[in-house]
């Protein structure tokens, strides 16, 4: 047909221009509807916009704002320049303790509680009985949501006797004295470390479970007959590229949640913990913000941790882009 | 003989593979259930067990005891308990509510229109996946009280119902949609919000329970004492924790508490688990 075309150009041009008038007609009509469509479009978006923007965005750039401020929410904020950010790095030694925990933090249990999660959902995948697949996530996702079970640690590393930890390892004989888990800076860290891994499985870990399941079941066979030889090779040339979507997701989600750890930490190893040993950015945030109402610092504070998670996102999704090549 | 001949899902697969992953999910299923068993089981000790040397994992005599003094503690309190009741489970609906309606119609925009800067505002939108509770705190604080919503419900519900994280979850399920299906609704001359409610909304159930159970989790958790001062308005998790405040003497009620606080989300998560793992499906971020 194409080809047709081509070798009668004379007749091509002569039906050219009615057919352009045509197309402007449509075109102009398109643009008055397109318009009245977008009117309702801004409408349908309005009220989560407004919400979103009084709620998230604003409270975003006011604490960008307010970083460059002296402000005690008292008085006025009055303008500091970049005072807050210079004490923060050379006046200020257990911001640095903070800075050095919360990386530990967040190196430790971040990646570690992401490949944790895509491990285990790759497993529970594997498994043919649907019934025990859901049984499984439902174990491993549990300890997320279930609100503060996590206090139940402290009973387990409890600084009396009648703590397992401690109960158990005098009863074995392994200590003949109560260690005091929670008081000792040595111990808490360890400890925190496998409690957040212990709450590591969220909503990341949901979605890869999704994504497993949604792989298209044809590309195993195919890569079958291409010679993949086991199930490592096939996670690394089939399963992951096809749910690169997710894994994306579930990168955001846990660098989110690893630079935010404070809440298990406070509840657990006490606010402020023992030689701040569990202070984390986001707990000395906490103090300044809502103890010292030290507005001005917390906000540099709060800056800093949210332009330290955008940076890791960058870093991880160019990281991520290079999966299964 | 019977079992050579049962034809193997996946023939690259070792045998030894499958033993091996078996084993790891049964020794890490363990570890992430045994704390939430032991919570249980110290839910059900006497006082005198769960203060006992060598201590014991599981209960020996186990009682309601705990579960008993909670609600003796509840029955105590200054202002009734039922009204703490009544506060979680308003804003958990409300919020909930105000949350699904509010994210899905501007998901559907987003996902099924075009229109000039859609694609800012769902970058702006991904980007404060970002933003955790903890850096938006401070300023929220101050905008509540500039508006003068602290101390109101508003101050708990207003921010649930704009959580970026529901909004995008609905957005990329709603992308699934066939544009056909929208199409045939608009030239049989229906209307946008009739094709957006009639049409759109019930396709995309599954997102719906989702929205709603991660909304319900965060609300039914939210303690919300740095914007709530009148102890009527005070979340029920708020005064849970008022009964575990008090220490040692209340270690048996404290672990009731945990469980009380546990039991409901889990078992709304079971109920619709497997709606939330379809929409979790798309959850997806495109580059």
């Amino acid at each position: 047909m194409k080809s047709q075309v081509k070798t009668k150009p004379a007749e091509d041009d002569r039906k050219l221009v009615p057919l352009l008038a045509e197309y402007g007609k449509i075109r102009a009509k398109q643009l008055g509807s397109s318009i009245k469509k977008n009117k309702l479009s801004y409408l349908f978006i309005a009220p989560y916009c407004l919400l979103f923007i009084l709620f998230y965005l604003v409270p975003v750039l006011t604490s960008i704002g307010l970083s460059f401020t002296y402000f005690n929410v008292l008085e006025p904020p009055r303008f500091v320049g970049w005072k807050n950010y210079v004490d923060l790095f050379f006046a200020d030694e257990i911001f640095l303790t903070a800075v050095k925990n919360t990386f530990l933090f967040a190196v430790i249990t971040g990646p570690v509680g992401y490949f944790l999660a895509l491990f285990i959902a790759w497993m529970i995948n594997d498994i043919k009985r649907p019934k025990v697949r859901a049984f499984l996530t439902l174990i491993f996702y549990a300890p997320t949501i279930s609100g503060q079970a996590y206090v139940v640690w402290k009973y387990i590393f409890s600084s009396d006797v009648y703590g397992l930890a401690n109960g158990w390892l005098m009863k074995l004989g392994i200590t003949f004295g109560a260690k005091l888990w929670f008081e000792d800076a040595t111990y808490i860290m360890p400890i925190l470390i496998v409690v957040i891994l212990w709450m590591s499985m969220g909503t990341g870990f949901l979605s890869f479970i999704a994504g497993l399941q949604n792989v298209d079941r044809s590309l195993y066979e195919a890569g079958y007959m291409d010679g993949i030889k086991n199930r490592f090779q096939e996670l690394w040339y089939i399963t992951l590229p096809a749910m690169k979507e997710q894994l994306m997701f579930g990168a955001v989600m846990t660098i989110t949640s690893s630079f935010a750890i404070h809440d298990q930490l406070a509840a657990l190893a006490g606010f402020p913990s023992v030689n701040y040993a569990a202070h984390t950015v986001v707990s000395h945030l906490v103090d300044y913000g809502t103890i010292r109402f030290e507005m001005g610092y917390a906000s540099a504070i709060a800056t800093l941790l949210f332009m330290v998670m955008i940076l890791c996102n960058k870093l991880v999704q160019s990281f991520l882009r290079r999966v299964g090549r | 003989m019977k079992l050579r001949h049962k034809k193997r899902a996946k023939p690259n697969h070792s045998r030894a593979g499958d033993v091996c992953s078996i084993l790891i999910l049964i020794l890490m299923g363990s570890f992430m259930a045994l704390p939430l068993v032991l919570a249980i089981s110290n839910s059900l000790k006497p006082l005198e067990e769960l203060f006992i040397f060598p201590p014991r994992f599981f209960v020996r005599n186990p009682t309601l005891n705990n579960f008993h003094d909670v609600f003796v503690l509840m029955s105590q309190s200054w202002v009734p308990f039922t009204r703490y009741i009544f506060n979680t489970v308003f804003i958990t609906i409300v919020g909930t509510i105000g949350h699904l309606a509010v994210a899905s119609l501007c998901a559907y925009a987003l996902a099924k229109h075009h229109f000039p800067g859609q694609k800012i505002i769902f970058w702006v939108i991904v980007t404060a996946l970002m933003f955790s509770a903890q850096v938006t705190a401070i300023p929220n604080y101050l905008i509540m009280s500039k508006i003068g919503f602290l101390d109101s419900y508003f101050a708990l519900i207003l921010p649930a119902i704009a959580k970026p994280l529901g909004l995008f979850l609905m957005k990329q399920f709603m992308e699934q949609i066939p544009n056909s299906l929208l199409e045939a609704a608009r030239i049989d001359g229906a209307s946008e919000t009739t094709t957006f409610w009639r049409i759109a909304m019930p396709q995309v159930k599954p997102a719906w329970l989702t929205l709603i159970i991660f909304c319900f989790q965060d609300l039914w958790n939210l303690q919300g004492s740095n914007y709530i001062y009148s102890e009527q308005l005070k979340t029920l998790p708020y005064a849970l924790s008022q009964i575990s405040a008090a220490g040692i003497s209340r270690a048996g009620a404290t672990a009731a508490v945990a469980v009380i606080m546990m039991i409901v989300p889990i078992v709304i998560f079971i109920i619709s688990q497997s709606n939330i793992i379809e929409t979790m499906a798309s959850s997806g971020i495109k580059e």
